[in-house]
C-alpha cells in the first residue's frame, strides 16, 4: 500500500494500485499522506511479543497481526523469543470464537445512489478476494450474504453525516469473529476498496460531496476497519495461543500424572500383592524382589538380588523348565508356566506355580525377565494326602489294590517303553495271599478281633516284605499281594512265599487270644514280555484258588500247561450246548457177539463229537464234562432216541427176515444224573412209543460205582425200567468195589467185564493164570446170580477163545468190529448166522 | 492383536503436530513456531494445501449438515483434531440438533483443548484414543452415555486414514467398527490422494514422513474399498468440493487440484 495522495491520479491511481502482491508483503510501505493519525502498514511483525506467539520468524510478512495499525493496542509486552507463557497481553474478553449476527440497519438504499445491486457487486468481488485465505465455516451465499451485511455498514458510516469512521471498527471486528483470519485478507480488502475509488467518487460528486474530504472519508474508514481488525485478530490469536499453552500444560500434566499414577500403581501391586514378584536380567540375575517372595523364601528382601537364577535349579525340575527358560532369555519365548519346587532357607520345600514372563522394550528388544510365583506347598501337601489317602488301605495302611495296579502296570509300561534291552530280560513276581480260616475268626471271635488280626499280619507282612524291597498291598478281605519287580527267578519268589509262610507261624495275641493263622500263595512269576498286567493277575488269582484247593498252609506255583488244560476243558464244557444244538454229536454202534455161535446179540451204542476245530472227540474227554454241567441228561436222552431208532429199524428186517427174535438188543449207557432225573421213567415210555422198540430190546449200561451208590429214588427208578422190561447191565465190572450182597438187590441181568481182566487172555499160549481164574470166578458168580456176562475189550481170536471156553456167554471189542455207522450193523445182521 | 489401552505419549513440542499443522492452515492460531515452519513448507512445495484442506473442512461441514439433516443422533469423531472452527459439534448445534458429539484424537494437546473449551456443552466430550484401537474407542465412547450403540452413529473417519498405513490395516478396523455400529450407521471418509497430482503428492508424503506422521496417499479404489459393507450416498466417492455442492458455490474449475477423496456410506 504505496499510494500517495499527492500522486497524479492520487484516487484511482493511488489505491487503484494499492492491492499489495503477495510477494510485496515484506516490503515496508510508505506512509499513507494526507492522513495524519493513520498508522503505515510496516506489516514486517518485528515487534510482535514473541515469534512463537505470534508470528513464525518464516512468516514474518504475515500480515495477520498489524499491530501497528491499531493505535489503540495493548504496547508489545516484551517477551522473550521462547514465549511459550500464555500470559502474553491478556486478550479483550468480547473476541468470540463463534460465528457473528450482524444486525444490519435497514433500508441502505436510502442512501439513493448505492443500489442494493451495488452492494450485492462489492460482496460478491469482496467474497471472491478473500475466499480461501482462511477457512470460514460457511456456505458460499451464506458467506457472501455476510460480507453484504458488512458492507452495508461500511458503506453507512462513509455516508453518515455526522462522519462516524469508528463504525468501520465493527465491521474489522465482524470480519475475525466469521473467522476471515487468512493472510492478506486486510490488504485485498483495501485494494479492492481502492479499486472502486473512482465508482466512490462518482458517488461523491452526485451526493454534492468534495472528492477529497470524501477520500478522506474512506482513509479514515479504512483505517479505522484495520484497526479494528487487528485488534480482533490479536484478541482471538493471542486467546487461542493461550489456549494452546494451557492444552500443553493440560496434556502434560496428564501425562505425568498418568506415568506417576502407572509407576505408583505398579509399585502398589509389587509391594503389596501376594503373589511372588523377581524380576531378573537376561542373563539371569535378579534385580529385584517383592515382600511376599522374600517371604515365601523365609529370607530378608535384600538376600536376592544379585544371585542367579540358575541357583533354584534342582533335580526333580521338570525338563523342560529349564529349556523353556532358555529360550525365554534368548527372546525366543513370551512366557511359560510350571510347577516348581523350591528350597527355602530353613530347608523345608516351597512348592510353586510359576510363571515367568519376557519384558520387551518399546523398540520390541528382550529387557528383562519376571517371574510370579505362586505358593501352592498347601495345596501340594494336600494334595500328597490325598494321593495317599486315595492310594492306602485306611485299616491296615498299607498301599491297596488302586496303588497295587498303578505300580503293576508300570512294571509293563517300563519294560514296553525300554527299547534295546534283551527281549525277556525284565521279569515279575507276584505272590498272591489269602489267609486260612479268617472268616472263622471273624465269626467266632467278632469282627474287632478280626481287623485286629488283619492289621498285625499286616504289620508282620510288611516288616517282612518291605526289607526285602518289594511292595505288599491289601487287595481287601484278608488278601494281599507281593510284587517283586525285576524278580530274578521262580526260585527267588518261592522263598520270599515260604518266607512269609514261616513269618505267619508264630501265633498272634489279639485281645487275650492266641490265634495261630497260615495262609495260601499263589505264585506267579515270569518274563514281562509277552504277556499283561490284568493276565498276571489272573494268573496269581488262579494259582492261589489251586493252592486253597490243594490244602492250606502252602504256595504253589502257577502251571502254565494246568492252566491251559483247565481253560481247554472250561472251553470243551462251554460249547457243549451249541454242539448239541447243531448236532455235532454222533453215535456209533458197536455189536455184543454171542461167544457160543457168534451171533449179533446185542448193539452197544457209544457217543462221538464231531468237533468242527478238533475233529472226533471220544466219550472220555467230554462225557464228565456233561455230567458236571447237566448237559449229560439232554446228550443222554438225544443218544437214546437216536439208539432206540436204530434198533427198531434192525428189528424191523429181522422180522422181514421171518426171524424177530434174531433182532438185537440196543446197550445205552446211563448217567448218574440221568438217574436222579424224575422224569427217566416216563421219557423212556415216551421214546419207546415213540420209536415202536419194545422194551425187552433196550439195555442201560450203569458203571459199577454209579450202581453200588444207587439208592431211593434213582433205585426206585431203576426198579421200573426193569419192571417195564428193560434190561440193566453194569458197565466195567471188576474195577470198582462191589458189594454182591447189594447186588442181588438190583434188577440187574447183565455183567459187563471190564477190559482190562480180558486183557491177560490176549496172547495164546501163556495166558496170565491169575486173569483167567479171576474171569472164570466172575462168570460163575454172575451165571450164580442169573446174569449174563459179556467181556469187554476182545482183540484177538485166541480172548475169544478163551473167553468162550469159560463159559462167557458174550463178546465185545475189535476183535469181532469196531464201532461204527449204523449201516454196518445192518450189514452185519444180514451176513452173519442168526442163533435159533 | 494385543494393543495396549490408548495412553498420552510425550509431548514433544521440536516436533509439529498433525492437529495444529491443520489448524494452521485452516488459519488458526491454536499453533506454534514448529508447525508453521512446516506448514510453510508444505505451502512452498503446493501453494494450493490451505485450500485443500479448507475444502476439507468444507466437505466435513457439509456432511454433518447432511446427517443431522437424515435424522443422525449421535457422532463420534475420530482424528477430529482441535475443535477449532468449524468442528463438528459447532456444525451439529448450528443446525439445530442437540445429537451427542464424542471427538476421539490420539493428540495428547488436540485432546486437552478439546477438554478445555468443550466443558460448558454437556453433550459433546474429547476423548484420547487411537483409531488402531477401534474397541477401546467404541467401549469408551458408550461409557460417556453420549453414544449408544444400539442406534445409528456416524463414525466420521475425516482426513484421517492417510495416517495409517496398510501395514495397520485400516480396512480391518473399518470392518471392525462396521460389525460392532448399528445398521443404518453413517461412516464418513476422507482421505488424501495422489491421482489428482501424483508427483507433488509424492513430495508432500514424503514431508510428513520425516515428521513420523507418514502420510499414506490412496487411490480411488483403495479408498472405496474402505467402504465394503457400506452403501455410498449420493454422488458416491468423488472429488472433496464435488460431494453435495452448496447451492451457490463456484462450480470448481479443476477439482483433481483437490487431492482428496470424500464419501458417505450407510451401513447395510
Ligand atoms: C488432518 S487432521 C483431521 C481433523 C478433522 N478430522 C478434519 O478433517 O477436519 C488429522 C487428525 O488425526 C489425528 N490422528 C492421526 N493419527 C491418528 C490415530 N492413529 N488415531 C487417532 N487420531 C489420529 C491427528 O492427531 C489429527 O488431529
Amino acid at each position: 500500500m504505496s499510494s500517495r495522495a499527492d500522486d497524479a491520479s492520487p484516487g484511482v491511481a493511488g489505491l487503484g494500485a494499492a492491492a499489495p502482491a503477495a510477494g510485496d508483503l515484506g516490503t515496508p510501505a510508505a506512509p499513507v499522506p494526507g492522513v495524519s493519525g493513520v498508522p503505515t502498514f510496516a506489516a514486517t511483525g518485528l515487534d510482535l511479543p514473541a515469534p512463537d506467539v505470534l508470528a513464525p520468524d518464516a512468516l514474518a510478512s504475515d500480515v495477520r497481526t498489524p499491530d501497528a495499525l491499531a493505535p489503540d493496542a495493548p504496547a508489545p509486552d516484551g517477551h522473550g523469543p521462547d514465549g511459550d507463557r500464555p500470559d502474553a497481553g491478556t486478550p479483550d474478553a468480547h473476541t468470540s470464537a463463534s460465528a457473528p449476527s450482524i444486525d444490519h440497519p435497514a433500508a441502505p438504499d436510502a442512501l439513493g445512489t448505492f443500489g442494493a445491486s451495488v452492494h450485492d457487486e462489492f460482496a460478491h468481488e469482496w467474497a471472491k478476494i478473500v475466499e480461501g485465505a482462511s477457512y470460514v465455516p460457511l456456505p458460499a451465499d451464506e458467506m457472501r450474504d455476510y460480507l453484504r451485511e458488512l458492507t452495508y455498514r461500511l458503506s453507512d458510516s462513509l455516508d453518515a453525516d455526522p462522519f462516524r469512521p469508528h463504525e468501520a471498527r465493527d465491521v474489522g471486528e465482524a470480519l475475525v469473529a466469521a473467522h476471515f483470519t487468512g493472510t492478506g485478507t486486510l490488504e485485498r480488502t483495501f485494494g479492492l476498496i481502492g479499486e472502486w475509488w473512482p465508482r466512490l467518487r462518482a458517488h461523491a460528486f452526485s451526493q454534492q460531496r468534495d472528492p477529497d474530504d470524501y477520500l478522506l472519508r474512506v482513509i479514515q474508514i479504512q483505517g479505522a476497519l484495520a484497526a479494528g481488525y487487528a485488534e480482533a485478530l490479536r484478541t482471538r490469536t493471542l486467546a487461542e495461543q493461550q489456549a494452546i499453552h494451557a492444552a500443553v500444560l493440560d496434556a502434560r500434566a496428564l501425562t505425568e500424572q498418568a506415568l506417576h499414577t502407572s509407576e505408583a500403581r505398579f509399585r502398589a501391586v509389587f509391594e503389596q500383592s501376594g503373589l511372588g514378584i523377581a524380576i531378573g536380567d537376561l542373563d539371569g540375575v535378579i534385580l529385584d524382589v517383592n515382600p511376599a517372595l522374600a517371604q515365601m523364601f523365609g529370607v530378608h528382601q535384600t538376600e536376592l538380588p544379585g544371585r542367579r537364577v540358575r541357583e533354584f535349579m534342582l533335580a526333580d525340575d521338570p525338563g523342560h523348565v529349564w529349556e523353556w527358560y532358555e529360550e525365554l532369555a534368548r527372546g525366543e519365548r513370551e512366557h511359560f508356566s510350571a510347577e516348581k519346587r523350591y528350597v527355602r532357607a530353613d530347608g523345608e520345600p516351597l512348592w510353586t506355580h510359576l510363571t515367568v514372563s519376557l519384558v520387551r522394550d518399546s523398540a520390541g528388544g528382550p529387557r528383562y525377565q519376571v517371574a510370579m510365583i505362586e505358593d501352592v506347598t498347601d495345596r501340594h501337601r494336600l494334595y500328597t494326602r490325598l494321593r495317599h489317602q486315595a492310594q492306602h488301605d485306611p485299616l491296615t495302611g498299607l498301599p491297596n489294590r488302586a496303588l497295587f495296579f498303578e505300580r503293576l502296570e508300570a512294571v509293563f509300561e517300563r519294560a514296553a517303553g525300554s527299547v534295546g534291552r534283551p527281549s525277556g530280560a525284565d521279569r515279575v513276581g507276584l505272590c498272591y495271599l489269602d489267609l486260612d480260616g479268617f472268616k472263622v475268626v471273624n465269626d467266632s471271635l467278632g469282627h474287632d478281633v478280626g481287623d485286629q488280626l488283619l492289621i498285625a499280619v499286616a504289620r508282620r507282612l510288611d516288616a517282612y516284605v518291605s526289607r526285602a524291597g518289594h511292595l505288599i498291598a491289601r487287595m481287601g478281605g484278608d488278601e494281599f499281594v507281593v510284587l517283586v519287580e525285576n524278580s530274578a527267578g521262580t526260585g527267588q519268589v518261592v522263598a520270599l512265599a515260604e518266607g512269609i509262610l514261616g513269618a505267619l507261624r508264630e501265633p498272634f495275641r489279639i485281645r487275650g487270644h492266641d490265634l495261630t493263622v497260615s495262609a495260601s500263595i499263589g505264585i506267579v512269576e515270569r518274563p514281562v514280555a509277552g504277556t499283561g498286567p490284568a493276565d498276571t493277575m489272573r494268573a496269581a488269582d488262579i494259582t492261589l484258588y489251586w493252592a486253597k484247593s490243594e490244602g492250606r498252609g502252602r504256595w504253589t506255583v502257577f502251571d502254565t500247561e494246568r492252566n491251559d488244560r483247565e481253560v481247554a476243558r472250561y472251553t470243551l464244557s462251554a460249547e457243549m450246548p451249541a454242539a448239541l444244538h447243531h448236532g455235532e454229536f454222533d453215535v456209533d454202534y458197536q455189536p455184543l457177539v454171542s461167544l457160543a455161535d457168534g451171533s449179533v446179540l446185542g448193539v452197544e451204542a457209544l457217543v462221538r463229537w464231531r468237533h468242527p476245530r478238533q475233529g472226533l472227540i471220544g466219550p472220555d474227554r467230554f462225557i464228565g464234562l456233561a455230567e458236571e454241567t447237566g448237559l449229560i441228561v439232554p446228550l443222554g436222552m438225544y443218544v437214546l432216541e437216536r439208539a432206540c431208532r436204530e434198533a427198531q429199524r434192525w428189528s424191523g428186517s429181522a422180522e422181514a427176515l421171518g426171524a424177530p427174535a434174531a433182532a438185537p438188543f440196543i446197550s445205552v449207557n446211563l448217567a448218574e444224573r440221568q438217574c436222579h432225573e424224575p422224569g427217566l421213567v416216563r421219557q423212556v415210555e415216551r421214546v419207546l412209543a415213540e420209536t415202536g422198540l419194545e422194551p425187552e430190546r433196550l439195555q442201560f449200561e450203569l458203571t459199577e460205582s454209579q450202581i453200588m451208590a444207587t439208592d431211593g429214588g434213582p433205585l426206585e427208578r431203576l426198579r421200573e425200567l426193569a419192571a417195564m422190561g428193560v434190561r440193566i447191565a453194569i458197565d466195567d465190572f471188576g474195577t470198582g468195589y462191589s458189594n454182591l450182597a447189594y447186588l442181588r438187590r438190583l434188577p440187574v441181568c447183565e455183567l459187563k467185564i471190564a477190559g482190562s481182566f480180558v486183557e491177560g487172555l490176549r496172547k495164546p499160549g501163556d495166558a496170565d493164570p491169575v486173569d483167567a481164574r479171576i474171569v472164570a470166578s466172575l462168570v460163575e458168580l454172575a451165571h450164580a446170580l442169573g446174569l449174563t456176562v459179556t467181556a469187554e475189550g476182545i482183540e484177538t481170536a485166541a480172548q475169544a477163545e478163551r473167553l468162550r471156553a469159560i463159559g462167557c456167554d458174550a463178546g465185545q471189542g475189535w476183535y469181532f468190529s469196531r464201532p461204527g455207522p449204523p449201516d454196518r450193523i445192518a450189514t452185519l445182521l444180514d451176513g452173519v448166522p442168526r442163533a435159533g | 492383536m494385543e494393543r495396549p489401552a490408548w495412553a498420552p505419549e510425550e509431548i514433544d513440542l521440536t516436533k509439529p503436530s498433525v492437529a495444529r499443522v491443520y489448524d494452521y492452515y485452516l488459519g488458526g492460531s491454536h499453533n506454534f513456531a514448529v508447525d508453521r515452519e512446516f506448514a510453510a513448507k508444505a505451502i512452498g512445495m503446493w501453494p494450493e494445501l490451505p485450500v485443500i484442506m479448507q475444502a476439507n473442512r468444507a466437505f466435513l461441514r457439509r456432511a454433518v449438515r447432511h446427517l443431522v439433516e437424515s435424522g443422525i443422533t449421535q457422532f463420534l469423531d475420530i482424528g477430529s483434531g482441535i475443535p477449532t472452527v468449524g468442528s463438528t459439534h459447532e456444525v451439529v448445534r448450528a443446525a439445530g440438533s442437540e445429537a451427542g458429539v464424542v471427538y476421539v484424537d490420539n493428540d495428547p494437546v488436540a485432546v486437552a483443548h478439546g477438554r478445555a473449551i468443550l466443558g460448558d456443552d454437556p453433550r459433546t466430550v474429547m476423548l484420547g484414543g487411537d483409531v488402531r484401537d477401534p474397541l477401546g474407542i467404541l467401549e469408551s465412547a458408550a461409557a460417556t452415555g453420549l453414544y449408544d450403540p444400539a442406534r445409528p452413529v456416524a463414525v466420521l473417519l475425516v482426513a484421517l486414514l492417510h495416517f495409517v498405513p496398510d501395514e495397520e490395516n485400516p480396512a480391518e478396523l473399518i470392518a471392525f467398527l462396521h460389525k460392532h455400529i448399528a445398521p443404518g450407521s453413517r461412516l464418513v471418509v476422507s482421505h488424501a490422494s495422489a491421482d489428482g497430482e501424483p508427483e507433488r503428492a509424492a513430495e508432500h508424503q514424503d514431508l510428513y514422513r520425516r515428521r513420523d506422521a507418514p502420510m499414506h496417499m490412496r487411490s480411488r479404489d483403495e479408498v472405496a474399498a474402505f467402504f465394503d459393507g457400506f452403501e455410498l450416498a449420493e454422488p458416491g466417492l468423488v472429488f472433496l468440493p464435488e460431494w453435495r455442492p452448496e447451492a451457490g458455490a463456484a462450480p470448481e474449475a479443476k477439482p483433481g487440484r483437490f487431492t482428496g477423496y470424500a464419501g458417505v456410506g450407510t451401513r447395510t
